[in-house]
């Protein structure tokens, strides 16, 4: 089932070294601290702590008790407090809770934060103003990149996403700028740096100060080349469904952190378990990227191979049985777990579709994608509304009054202010009086709400930003003519993930980028887009020649804001056409759901 | 990628790990001290990975509700050895690391020109690379306090807070250069720097100064708003928007105050001050629809509380409530009055014709809503009436805002019986649509109707085959088929 691949896609490098690097670090900041210490751990900060190290290397560095953060008081005996936690000011303020209510009872403890990836000056402000610097003591964990696969790294720092394009804060810019000189250090240097949008300029520039602080040191390139994308660049892909399988996994059971838990209707059994999804998994890795309904196909094919191989026990000596069960038997009992919880959840996933509307759905946006039929998909959307299981929408006036004001009818006033977040990150857009009716963005995904304590799935559609969808999408081909078939078992394209239906724009940006070796011929695309589009050479560093072209063809891609997978499989896709590797860097996994969350403003 | 499983040696040579250097060498030999006994302390286990976890001694209280809790990792173990390493996974299974990795530790690695003890090796495969320093700097050299009181330039300051150098902002007196220091860290882009020079800022101009040159300058702004919005330093924040003329965002400012009171009488009180607040039009609709919701949802609450715990209604005692009402959206508000107040006269707060009114809720909506809680109840006598409408004449008719097959889909969810389902199959318009319903839904009679009234003797026979021999419907189509007075198009 796997695409053919060409023969001569360079490998890629080996990016455990990164998690070497971290874990090393961070013994060493536990190690400032001697002696026996428990330590809080920021609640997302967990499952990346997961990846790199385990209970025994804390064990081993004196950390006697772990705990959550979780912005209560605490109840630790111990007389030396360690804290690992993200720069945020609500945390810090909780610690400063927690020194300031030990010093009222004349409790002498020592403390020691510290914080990841980096420290902001506003928290240390507010230490010192609660005055407790000297009581506590401050570091940094450099760990910036988490390897989750072969070729996804992630800064795992979701709120990446809302800070720098709905607030303007750009507290993380120097952080993936670090990020990129960290790679750049390990496996650069790097010859060409493409890029598009605003943060992105600024984050090449933060990490070019960077390079030209340090001293370069000579070594082969195992990564030639790097594009760097802003997420606000391509709204409307990350807000589409996903019925690629790894997509549509995150879009249902939600992987964290290369991570997910299928429940018990999944693992039939009464018990939840933890699976890791990634190359590891030889079932998970010939689906992932396949569309949906390609997939029972497969895993039922699978599951004869194996029946098959079991089979084989019949009629055996001794001998033989000895050999198997010694060589075969082990690999098969794994491929059968493995092809057992994939089939478990494809099963789910349907039951689940189906009793959503998913096609219906899936219409909708397809529908908005090509932009016709505006009419139906608004009376879709409304109706979802209508029965508390949807909306949003930028249109007509009108329109979008209509659906506001139902949307708030139905999940409650006080997600004005998401709207008011969503018209500032401009995913929600009214159409000035007088336009016509061009249109527009649209997603379909799920929406868990606390207060209506349901699964409320979500109609979105936003005019382009400024309009611009239908152009662009005209411009790049990225709606397929829709008069002929599309075979989504011999995908001829990247819109393959989206069932034949869009091709992302941002995978197509980079595709056509690469092509050109920069961004000749897209001068209205980028106008389109609000530009800041970019393409720098390095100079010249005479290395071998053939390293060089291997290198070349490995092409780092940094998403700043987050990427679906769907997108990575639209890459690899992209890759295995034409005789590239692409290492995803990220700084979080995102889907549908987790971009409007992050949007939610309803909650104190 | 490395393959195989290198020694030591080789990994390290090969691998692109680099050593660094280090600009201050004073304390180098404290260092090495310490990254000594750092060493020595976690050289103690050598055995492989798969030993060391089960080794693990762990106090249970707080670690429940971790999520990698040691618990979780000793039962698997226990139960099934090969889940292990899934739900709790090892890390660095690749083969190209060195089994006791987490032996050498940072320090040690840092230490890179050590040339004595148990360092030995990595000194040496260190010194034969060109030296960099590619790992962020850990600590900053203590040789930095030297020049305090200093002339840094802004630029120069800007770039010592971004390397995390030592700083002094003291020295920015005259407002051109405190400027001129805000306008070059937004220069360099760092936001983490930006708000660092605001907080500053913050402190050393009054307010007034302070927003009055944050109008031109955008960037700063957002981290300013930003910043005051995590301090949670509201009023400052709406001081701020007043003074920026943005009273929309100062409104929703207070607004959203009201999301941290619990009391609902304070919270509708705070809602009702709220009124006055210059929202856009818009918006000041709904707000006013916030208020007059959570006032009525107070007095419903009061109400209905009183009927169940008196028992004075069957409602409640056949299906209690399940939560309080207040704070529930406006659809879900109406829900519960189509659930619990159905058929009360429009006067009252708690009829859903009242609400419907009140909240201007479209016809669509209202029979939805209607529809979903009269199903759950299964008062089909009422579902029914939700559709029919008479003409002049006195007829009756079924009319929907939504197509039929809708209606049909939400009956079925509530566990509608056949006979309620197809009456309204029946009213679907498209005859394919209505065929595929009846399908699904099992509705035999509307199945063979259609066939009939379409004259399609090859399709009923073939539905024949399907139903249950001897059972009513297979008996209809009997008699159908034998009907000579039909005229079968085939």
């Amino acid at each position: 089932m796997a695409h053919s691949v060409r023969r001569d896609a360079p490998e890629l490098p080996d990016f455990s070294l990164l998690k070497r690097l971290a874990r090393d670090q961070l013994i060493y900041l536990l190690e400032q601290l001697p002696g026996k210490k428990d330590l809080f751990i920021e609640a997302d900060l967990m499952s990346p702590l997961d990846r790199i190290a385990n209970v025994t290397t804390l064990k081993e560095h004196e950390v006697d008790k772990l705990y959550k953060v979780e912005h209560k008081s605490i109840v630790s005996t111990s007389d030396q407090l360690c804290f690992l936690i993200r720069p945020r000011i609500q945390t810090v303020k909780w610690i400063c809770d927690v020194v300031n209510a030990d010093k009222a009872v004349g409790k002498f403890r020592r403390y020691k934060v510290i914080f990841c990836p980096q420290k902001f000056y506003a928290c240390e402000t507010l230490l010192e103003e609660q005055g407790i610097i000297g009581d506590v003591t401050t570091d940094e964990w450099s760990f910036y990149l988490l390897p989750l696969d072969d070729d996804i790294i992630s800064l795992e720092l979701p709120e990446f996403f809302r800070d720098n394009f709905l607030e303007g804060d750009q507290r993380w810019v120097r952080t993936a700028g670090s990020a990129l000189h960290l790679l750049h250090s390990l496996y650069g240097p790097f010859s060409k740096v493409y890029g598009i949008g605003r943060c992105s300029k600024m984050a090449y520039e933060s990490w070019r100060e960077q390079v030209k602080e340090g001293e370069q040191r000579v070594r082969q390139a195992d990564i030639g080349n790097v594009f760097l994308i802003d997420r606000d660049v391509d709204l409307v892909t990350p807000l589409c469904s996903q019925v690629v399988y790894e997509g549509l996994v995150d879009d249902i059971f939600r992987i964290k952190c290369g991570c997910v838990e299928f429940g018990p209707d999944v693992t039939s059994s009464d018990k939840s378990m933890k699976v890791m999804l990634n190359s590891q998994d030889k079932v998970f890795n010939e689906i992932r990227n396949e569309h949906f309904s390609q997939v029972f196909g497969f895993l039922s094919q699978k599951a004869r191979n194996l029946q098959t191989a079991y089979d084989k026990r019949s009629g055996m000596d001794i001998k033989q049985m000895k050999t198997f069960v010694s060589e075969e038997l082990k690999g098969l009992k794994k491929e059968h777990r493995l092809l057992s919880l994939h089939i478990g959840a494809s099963e789910s996933m349907m039951k689940k579709k189906t009793k959503q509307d998913f096609q219906e759905m899936l219409k909708t946006e397809h529908s908005l994608l090509e932009g016709f039929e505006i009419r139906e998909c608004i009376s879709f959307i409304e109706e979802h509304i209508n029965r508390q299981v949807i909306l949003f929408s930028g249109l007509l006036p009108k329109d979008y009054r209509s659906l506001k004001a139902q949307y708030l009818q139905s999940y409650g006033v006080d997600h004005l202010l998401t709207f008011s977040n969503l018209k500032q990150l401009g995913l929600l857009v009214e159409q000035q009086p007088g336009e016509t009716l061009t249109v527009m963005e649209s997603r379909v995904g799920k929406l868990v709400n606390d207060k209506t304590a349901g699964k409320l799935t979500d109609a979105f559609s936003s005019l382009a930003k400024k309009s611009n969808f239908r152009a662009l999408s005209r411009r790049l081909n990225l709606v397929p003519k829709s008069d002929e078939e599309y075979d989504l078992r011999v995908p001829r394209d990247m819109a393959y993930i989206f069932s034949g239906a869009y091709i992302p724009l941002s995978c197509k940006l980079i595709e056509q980028v690469l092509e050109r070796d920069g961004w000749t011929g897209l001068e209205e695309v980028t106008r389109m887009i609000n530009g800041h589009e970019f393409a720098v050479t390095a100079g010249s560093n005479g290395s071998d020649p053939r390293g060089r072209s291997d290198a070349q063809r490995i092409i780092l891609v940094m998403f700043l804001g987050g990427c679906t997978y769907s997108e990575i499989s639209a890459l690899r896709f992209l890759g295995k056409e034409k005789g590239y590797k692409f290492v995803v860097v990220t700084t979080a996994i995102t889907n549908s759901a987790r971009v409007l969350e992050s949007m939610l403003d309803n909650h104190a | 990628m490395i393959r195989g499983k290198p020694d030591d040696d080789e990994y390290w040579n090969s691998s692109k790990f680099k050593a660094f250097t280090f600009d201050d060498e004073d304390d180098d030999f404290t260092r090495l001290k310490e990254s000594k006994r750092a060493v020595n302390s976690i050289l103690v286990e050598d055995e492989d990975e798969e030993d060391e976890v089960e080794k693990v001694n762990w106090s249970g209280e707080p670690v429940g509700s971790i999520s990698w809790s040691v618990k979780e990792t000793a039962s698997n173990i226990r139960s099934t050895g090969e889940v292990r390493d899934l739900s709790f996974p090892k890390i660095d299974t690749a083969p190209s690391l060195p089994k006791n990795s987490s032996g050498y530790s940072l320090s040690s690695l840092f230490k890179g020109k050590a040339k004595t003890g148990s360092l030995q090796s990595f000194s040496e495969s260190f010194s034969e690379q060109s030296l960099r320093n590619y790992a962020p700097e850990l600590r900053k050299p203590k040789s930095e306090y030297k020049d305090y009181i200093s002339d840094w330039t802004p630029e120069e300051t800007v770039k010592r807070m971004q390397q995390g150098k030592a700083y002094s902002l003291e020295k920015f007196h005259f407002l051109q250069d405190k400027l001129l220091l805000l306008d070059e860290a937004v220069n360099a882009h760092d936001g983490n720097v930006i708000t660092a020079v605001l907080i500053f800022l913050k402190k050393s101009l009054s307010k007034e100064i302070l927003f009055r040159e944050l109008i031109a300058r955008e960037i700063a702004l957002r981290h300013y708003i930003h910043y005051l919005k995590e301090m949670g330093e509201h009023k400052h924040l709406v001081e701020l928007f007043k003074s920026l003329g943005r009273t929309e965002d100062m409104a929703l400012m207070q607004y959203r105050d009201h999301l941290n009171i619990k009391d609902e009488n304070r919270r509708r009180d705070f809602l009702k001050n709220c009124l006055s607040l210059p929202f856009s039009q818009e918006d000041a609709t709904h707000v006013l629809d916030h208020y007059t919701l959570l006032e009525r949802q107070i007095i419903i609450e009061a109400n209905d509380k009183h009927v169940e715990s008196s028992s004075q209604a069957d409602i409640f005692k056949k299906y209690p409530r399940k939560a309080s009402i207040l704070n529930m959206p406006i659809i879900t508000t109406l829900y519960y009055s189509c659930f619990y107040h159905y058929g009360e006269s429009e006067g009252t707060y708690s009829s859903p014709a009242n609400i419907r009114k009140t909240f201007r809720i479209s016809d669509k909506q209202f029979l939805l809503t209607c529809l979903g809680a009269r199903a759950k109840l299964k008062a089909w006598f009422d579902v029914d009436a939700l559709f029919t409408t008479k003409n002049w004449l006195g007829y009756t008719k079924k009319r929907s805002p939504i197509g039929f097959h809708r209606i049909v889909d939400i009956l079925h969810k509530n566990n509608a019986p056949v006979q309620v389902l197809q009456e309204y199959v029946n009213l679907v318009e498209d005859t394919e649509q209505k065929i595929s319903l009846a399908q699904k839904y099992k509705c035999h009679d509307v199945i063979i109707n259609t066939y009939r009234d379409l004259k399609d003797r090859q399709l009923l026979i073939g539905y024949r085959e399907k139903v249950e021999r001897s059972s009513p419907e297979y008996r209809k189509i009997e008699e159908l088929l034998c009907n000579s007075q039909i005229r079968w198009k085939n």
